[in-house]
């Protein structure tokens, strides 16, 4: 440690140097956007609600199910993914298909999202390509467990992301918080 | 005592107590935008009223009705009594210290002579000083009547810095008592109007650079702020204020905003030369080179009230700046720093300022 670092005072003051620096400049950038300089950014933040950063492609987000032309579930009730679940959170309820050509469809399809950790497995295991996690949607909440769970309709009725990871349709509204 | 001296005792004690209860308040605010622009944020901006979000200021009237409505907790051991007491002798001992510094020179309204000073009293040094000292008697009595062994730590370790930081305070102080002959602060700040060599002003960072230094770290470990907040250490004991919660625990941040208000405002007085504007004196400016500018009375008095806000916001700007910006000592080098380092320092000081007031003979 040299001399002059023990003495804290230089170092001190050369750290208040640079945190004033900063200050001074955001401050000037600040006001440059408040007189009508739009370009000028005092702050790195993204204002979240109303700013969001895009989201990458790849993203784990809501699941969805996806429809045949018809619209009914692609979904098999093949029991694949509440097999390889971790967290255990799918619930299938098999059911005969009218169509003697498909198998089985679900009677039920539940998620708890409670329980979800979002790993992707159900995704990878599923041999119709009938559940998907690109709907983009990151944002649900409930005031009760119960209303973590959703349905084969609230899944069904979702469609995949935009072009910039957007979700397109609106968030599920679970059960407890429907008027 | 006619109504009329009343109502300016009343007056002066008012402005002191607003503009104190009222900085302190906006520091939170201060602290929280200030610490976002350093750090390239934007910091508070959500609460709103109407709409109109202004800048974030409503956040501490935010901050004040959710403490206010808060569950007031006691522990079933605590004491009662000293558990209620502690941050009103906190908030207290802070709100008063503010009393003898000096915020104006004397104004003349009416052919009345008013000190522009809430108490004037010839050892104010002392008092403030005193004061500041007294505060530390509610952390102490919070740590100790929570019946909680961090508190109690919390405590025990506000008292040692306070110990450590008051004398280095005291004795920094000694060398401005030497140079300007004088406890009464009105008479410290009315001394820091005169001029060296007809054009530098004769403050107290002009004479006592080094004073200057080690009161303000002595003084900025007196208000337990980072770089000094080992009595509150958030990462490893909660402080002395670990069991409080509600407007309790909201007294205890207030008295800390309030401590650095009046740290700001005694080194204002005794170091930046108080209300003084450089080269204002009673009849308008005087200029080094000159010129003049002929004022009236109340415009200078306003000047010099107003160099007075200024310069404190500009300290508590400057104490903010090294709160966001130092890591937090550590107990022990926190000690050392107060007992090895600001002490003999502050020791040499009175010193060296001795020998200097023997050499060049009397006052400056």
């Amino acid at each position: 440690m040299r001399l002059l670092q023990r003495f804290y005072l230089v170092e001190v003051l050369s750290g208040l140097a640079l945190t004033a620096a900063h200050f001074f400049r955001n401050m000037g950038l600040h006001l440059a956007h408040a007189l009508g300089r739009k370009t000028a950014r005092g702050a790195v933040t993204i204002q979240y609600p109303e700013e969001r950063r895009p989201y990458s492609p790849r993203l784990r987000s809501l699941h969805r199910l996806v429809r045949r032309e018809d619209g009914s579930p692609r979904c098999v009730a093949c029991m694949m993914c509440e097999t390889v679940c971790p967290a255990r959170c799918i619930y299938i309820v098999a059911a005969e298909h009218p169509n003697p050509e498909i198998e089985k469809v679900p009677a039920r399809f539940d998620i708890d999202l409670g329980k979800c950790v979002f790993c992707g497995y159900c995704v990878e295991a599923c041999p119709e390509d009938a559940i998907r996690m690109d709907t983009g949607i990151l944002e649900f909440s409930s005031y009760s467990r119960d209303g973590m769970i959703y349905t084969k309709e609230m899944l069904l009725a979702l469609e995949p992301a935009g072009r910039d990871g957007r979700p397109t349709s609106p968030v599920p509204i679970p059960a407890d918080r429907r008027p | 005592m006619s109504a009329a001296d009343l109502g300016i005792a009343f007056g002066r004690v008012a402005f002191v107590m607003l503009f104190v209860l009222n900085l302190g308040g906006l520091l939170t605010w201060v602290e929280r935008k200030q610490s976002a622009i350093m750090q390239d944020r934007i910091g508070a901006n959500r609460a709103s009223i109407f709409g109109f979000r202004l800048l974030g200021l409503f956040h501490p009237l935010a901050d004040a009705i959710k403490m206010l409505t808060k569950e007031d907790f006691r522990p079933a051991r605590a004491d009662p009594f000293l558990f209620g007491l502690a941050p009103f002798v906190s908030v207290f001992c802070a709100l008063v210290a503010f009393a003898s510094i000096p915020f104006g020179d004397v104004l003349r309204v009416a052919g009345r002579e008013i000190p522009l000073q809430a108490v004037t009293l010839n050892v104010g040094i002392l008092y403030v000083f005193a004061m500041l000292s007294l505060g530390v008697y509610g952390v102490m009595m919070a740590g100790w009547s929570s019946a909680n062994n961090f508190a109690l730590l919390g405590g025990q370790r506000a008292a040692a810095l306070m110990i450590s930081a008051e004398i280095a305070i005291g004795a920094s102080i000694m060398g401005v008592v030497m140079i300007y002959g004088s406890l009464n602060m009105m008479d410290i700040v009315r001394a820091q109007g005169r001029l060296f060599w007809g054009w530098l002003p004769a403050w107290g960072i002009v004479t006592q650079p080094l004073a200057f230094v080690l009161f303000l770290t002595a003084g900025i470990a007196a208000t337990k702020r980072i770089p000094f907040d080992t009595p509150e250490g958030e990462s490893e004991i909660i402080g002395y204020f670990i069991e409080y919660s509600g407007m309790k625990f909201g007294m205890f941040a207030m008295a800390d905003f309030l401590e650095t208000v009046v740290i700001a405002g005694m080194t204002t007085a005794l170091f930046l030369g108080g209300w003084q504007v450089p080269y204002l004196v009673p009849d308008g400016f005087r200029f080094p080179w000159g010129g003049a500018v002929a004022l009236p009375h109340l415009l200078v008095t306003l000047l010099q009230v107003g160099a007075f806000v200024v310069k404190v916001c500009a300290m508590i700007f400057v104490m903010m700046l090294i709160r966001w910006t130092l890591p937090r000592f550590r107990y022990d080098q926190a000690m050392r720093l107060g007992w090895l380092g600001l002490f003999p320092l502050s020791i040499l000081n009175i010193v060296v300022t001795g020998i200097g007031l023997l050499l060049w003979g009397g006052r400056a």
